[in-house]
């Protein structure tokens, strides 16, 4: 699953990398399970490999243009130190979670009751952040269609408004005869 | 013993993240990246919730609202993206200077 995540941000052709990410989505989804939570699985499966993922692909094949990023001065030095600050920070958090002890509780996992615990979390004590959720739900879809929307140029005239109302084969009749008028003229 | 282990792989997985956010020149790689960090946080969240709350699963009801926001933010990025790239015809971050000045 790492080599997989690696892949995702090494990969030079976007389209691998994509299908990389769902793979490791699918991993991840695999892992839910080992711990025990299946509707967390599920939800996992639908919405990121299902939604998500699909998402990604939609965008890279609206946006897939075969371009060569102009070379930026320092690119090497600059991925060298990134990957020197991101390794750094793997050792400080690797380094806190071995040392940490934990309080691991002794009591038996939930098991499959898991969805009847989180449907009384939602609707009791978390109320608030799931209709908060909705909500963010319904603003990020209006969002998206106004931000993704193609904005057409009104340049509409008289005559265009006038054929808008007519069948598709009308207009062509009409360019024909006007067309078929000069000529004889 | 269990616990370190998942919580190691999330923090990798979450380091690999950054690289790619910090690294990436094409703006929907970038998205993934915040993807992969996004799901680093939910195997964190996950793993808590199993070893150290197994009964009130607090820790997956955490999980759930991330993958409702992570999926609402794909979806306004990936409508962004779009937009710069009809408005710029490029999808090179280092272009990206609408807000720069």
């Amino acid at each position: 699953m790492l080599a997989a995540a690696l892949g995702v941000v090494l990969l030079s052709s976007i389209v691998y990398s994509a299908f990389l990410l769902g793979l490791v989505f699918l991993s991840i989804a695999g892992f839910y399970i080992l711990l025990n939570a299946g509707f967390v699985a599920a939800a996992q499966v639908l919405v990121y490999v299902g939604a998500v993922n699909v998402l990604i692909l939609f965008g890279i094949m609206l946006v897939n243009k075969q371009e060569d990023f102009r070379p930026l001065p320092h690119a090497l030095l600059g991925k060298l130190a990134t990957g020197a600050v991101c390794a750094g920070l793997f050792a400080l958090l690797g380094t806190t979670v071995v040392s940490t002890p934990w309080a691991i509780s002794s009591e038996v996992a939930i098991g499959d009751r898991a969805i009847e615990a989180i449907g009384m979390h939602f609707f009791s004590d978390f109320l608030l952040p799931f209709e908060l959720a909705s909500v963010l739900l319904l603003i990020a879809l209006v969002g998206a269609i106004i931000l993704a929307r193609r904005e057409f140029i009104p340049d509409l005239d008289a005559a265009a408004e006038e054929q808008v109302l007519t069948l598709p084969e009308r207009p062509r009749e009409l360019v024909a005869a006007g067309v078929n008028e000069s000529d004889s003229e | 013993m269990q616990l370190e282990y998942y919580l190691l792989l999330a923090a990798a997985l979450f380091c690999i993240g950054v690289f790619g956010l910090v690294t990436s020149r094409n703006a929907i790689r970038v998205l993934m990246s915040i993807e992969l960090m996004l799901n680093a946080v939910n195997i964190n969240l996950m793993a808590f919730s199993n070893y150290l709350d197994p009964q009130g699963i607090k820790g997956q009801v955490f999980a759930v609202f991330v993958i409702t926001i992570a999926a609402a933010e794909a979806a306004v990025g990936l409508a962004i993206v779009l937009s710069i790239y009809r408005n710029r015809d490029t999808v090179d971050m280092e272009q990206f200077n609408l807000l720069k000045w």
